[in-house]
């Protein structure tokens, strides 16, 4: 299966980055070859194998719900790159 | 004084016995970054003001008689672990102005132990990588031989201490990215198991794999490093609620007894000859004290690579995601549309490597894809787990080597991802099945490039794997070589 210059503009703007059109052909050599690559998992028979997505069995960790010191609301506005009253600043959203 | 190049269990009688201090340690570890670091860049930043008063700190305690394992001992951290007040790039641009509120656990935890930090090391951009030249601030060269890359992704925390820039460092491991670096560097890089070591305040690459764990120039003291980082942490959810064992007690030099598991599918055809000679006669040198070897299979281990190559983008994908110019890092200026922002920010603050990682992942979890690759990769993740449970009830440790090479040339790997991929094939297995992995100095090619020899043990059985790599690395002297820098 090979992907296309009009995947890779979706794939794109599904991660929210802009690529230049010198970016996108590049990415869809790279993401070919390494896809590629990646296809020889289909010569594995899978349909009876539980999927595994954390390797050491953890159950849910719990702890009490209690309150304790933590950085300032100013601390962590300390690196936004934009702030105003006390909040992150960002461009209009709603018109 | 020359202090710099001794190892932190050599330094702690001398600390301890006031014959020399703190303060001309770090004194004689922060010229030694100034008079190298020019040449091989394995900093980001330095703090040499705050080691300075850390390590007046450090003497004041010992005076006092209050020392643990790690007071007064000049500590590299990568740049990935958030550190209070000081910066925090992660070798990306996205990062380059970040000064997080708060010590990742894993720094608090040597702060608190009254270790002195001297700078950040290199890093490859987010760990993405196998050789530190995807970071923005410039690749790190390997103190043996300076046109070559010392691997990656913790790059600088392994050249830092092979290069006697520090006394030990902090790394992080994904893939490889503490053992492969390790190997190439010719120094002692463990992987502990999953959820071993908190990763609270380690910016996340991908969560069901990252581990942090200590570079060290000898197995004793990456026993007494990992003893520092070990334990539960309730900030971080995956971090197991387990009892840590005193792992310099279990460093007995006796493996009489023990079953060395040698697996068939990492001993390959066009193996590099001299890490295939080095690893071949590390084997006999275990078996020679005592250890039993069995041959062993890991049917699957030509499926990790592919696997890992899906799994790990695909976590990096949603993990920075934060990264979009509204909490900290990078904005793209002057934008009055919110999404136009968020993709010029991502596309200016991110190098190519990073762009490559987030577009894989993304496209392998988006919707009509995720079970042809997603689902698939996890469902060969347990084929591959289940191969080492089985391969465990017949050996205690498995041995191979750590890299299929020694350390190739800056910019020889850099225009194809795929062969750059390909150099963590016997790393990455350990990593997806969330065991504990260590790299020793076990040999030089002929070019006089280090060979390292990867010791693999069960799900929290770090003490056998140290026990397993001391008792190697006495019999032999490899660890004691030093690059003529």
């Amino acid at each position: 299966m090979k992907i296309q210059a009009e995947e890779i503009r979706k794939v794109a703007h599904l991660a929210r980055l802009e690529l230049s059109e010198k970016e996108s052909q590049q990415l869809t050599g790279d993401m070919n070859n390494v896809l590629g690559y990646i296809d020889k998992l289909a010569e594995l028979e899978t349909e009876n194998v539980e999927p595994t997505s954390h390797a050491v069995p953890a159950t849910n960790a719990f702890r009490e719900d209690i309150c304790r010191d933590f950085f300032s609301a100013e601390e962590g506005l300390s690196n936004a790159p934009d702030s105003e009253d006390g909040s992150f600043k960002v461009p209009k959203v709603i018109e | 004084m020359g202090l710099e190049n001794l190892t932190i269990h050599e330094l702690r009688s001398k600390l301890d016995s006031k014959e020399v201090s703190s303060v001309e340690l770090t004194r004689d570890v922060l010229n030694r970054i100034k008079v190298t670091d020019g040449e091989i860049n394995s900093f980001v930043s330095l703090t040499a003001d705050e080691a300075m008063l850390a390590a007046e700190a450090a003497d004041k305690r010992i005076a006092s008689g209050d020392i643990a394992p790690l007071t007064g001992i000049p500590i590299a951290v990568k740049d990935i672990f958030c550190t209070k007040g000081l910066l925090t790039t992660c070798s990306s641009k996205m990062l380059s102005n970040f000064i997080p509120p708060y010590d990742a656990t894993s720094v608090a935890k040597i702060k608190e132990e009254g270790a002195v930090i001297v700078g950040k090391t290199n890093m490859d951009e987010f760990a993405m990588g196998s050789s530190t030249e995807t970071s923005f601030y410039g690749p790190t060269k390997n103190p043996w031989d300076t046109s070559r890359i010392p691997g990656g992704s913790s790059g600088g925390s392994a050249s830092s201490v092979a290069a006697d820039q520090c006394i030990a460092s902090l790394g992080t491991d994904t893939g490889g990215s503490i053992r492969q670096p390790a190997a190439l560097c010719g120094m002692v890089g463990m992987k502990p198991t999953y959820g071993r070591v908190s990763r609270y305040g380690v910016v996340a690459f991908a969560s069901s794999l990252d581990q942090v764990g200590p570079m060290t120039k000898d197995v004793e003291d990456a026993a007494i490093l990992l003893g520092a980082l070990s334990g539960h942490d309730p900030l971080d959810s995956t971090s197991i609620n387990c009892e840590v064992p005193d792992y310099r007690e279990m460093l007995t030099g006796d493996i009489k007894g023990l079953k060395i598991g040698i697996p068939k599918e990492y001993f390959i055809d066009g193996m590099d000859e001299d890490v295939s000679r080095s690893v071949t006669k590390s084997i006999e040198d275990m078996a020679a004290l005592g250890a039993e070897v069995v041959d062993i299979s890991l049917p699957h281990t030509e499926y990790a690579v592919a696997v890992y190559y899906i799994i790990a983008p695909a976590e990096a994908s949603s993990n920075l995601a934060r990264f979009d110019g509204v909490k900290y890092g990078h904005r793209a200026e002057g934008l009055t549309e919110l999404i136009e922002m968020y993709k010029k920010t991502r596309a200016q603050g991110f190098g190519d490597e990073v762009k490559r990682r987030i577009m894989l992942g993304t496209y392998a979890l988006s919707s009509g894809y995720y079970d042809a690759y997603y689902l698939k990769a996890q469902k060969v993740r347990s084929l591959i787990s289940d191969d080492f449970k089985k391969a465990f009830e017949r050996c205690d440790i498995i041995v191979t080597p750590t890299v299929p090479s020694p350390a190739f040339k800056i910019g020889e790997k850099s225009a194809d991802p795929l062969q750059m991929y390909l150099s963590d094939i016997f790393t990455i297995s350990c990593n997806l099945a969330g065991l504990p992995g260590i790299s020793v100095p076990c040999g030089f090619s002929e070019g006089g490039l280090p060979i390292g020899l990867q010791i693999l043990g069960k799900h929290f059985e770090e003490g056998t794997v140290l026990k397993a790599a001391h008792a190697y690395e006495q019999a032999t002297d490899w660890h004691k070589r030093k690059p003529k820098f």
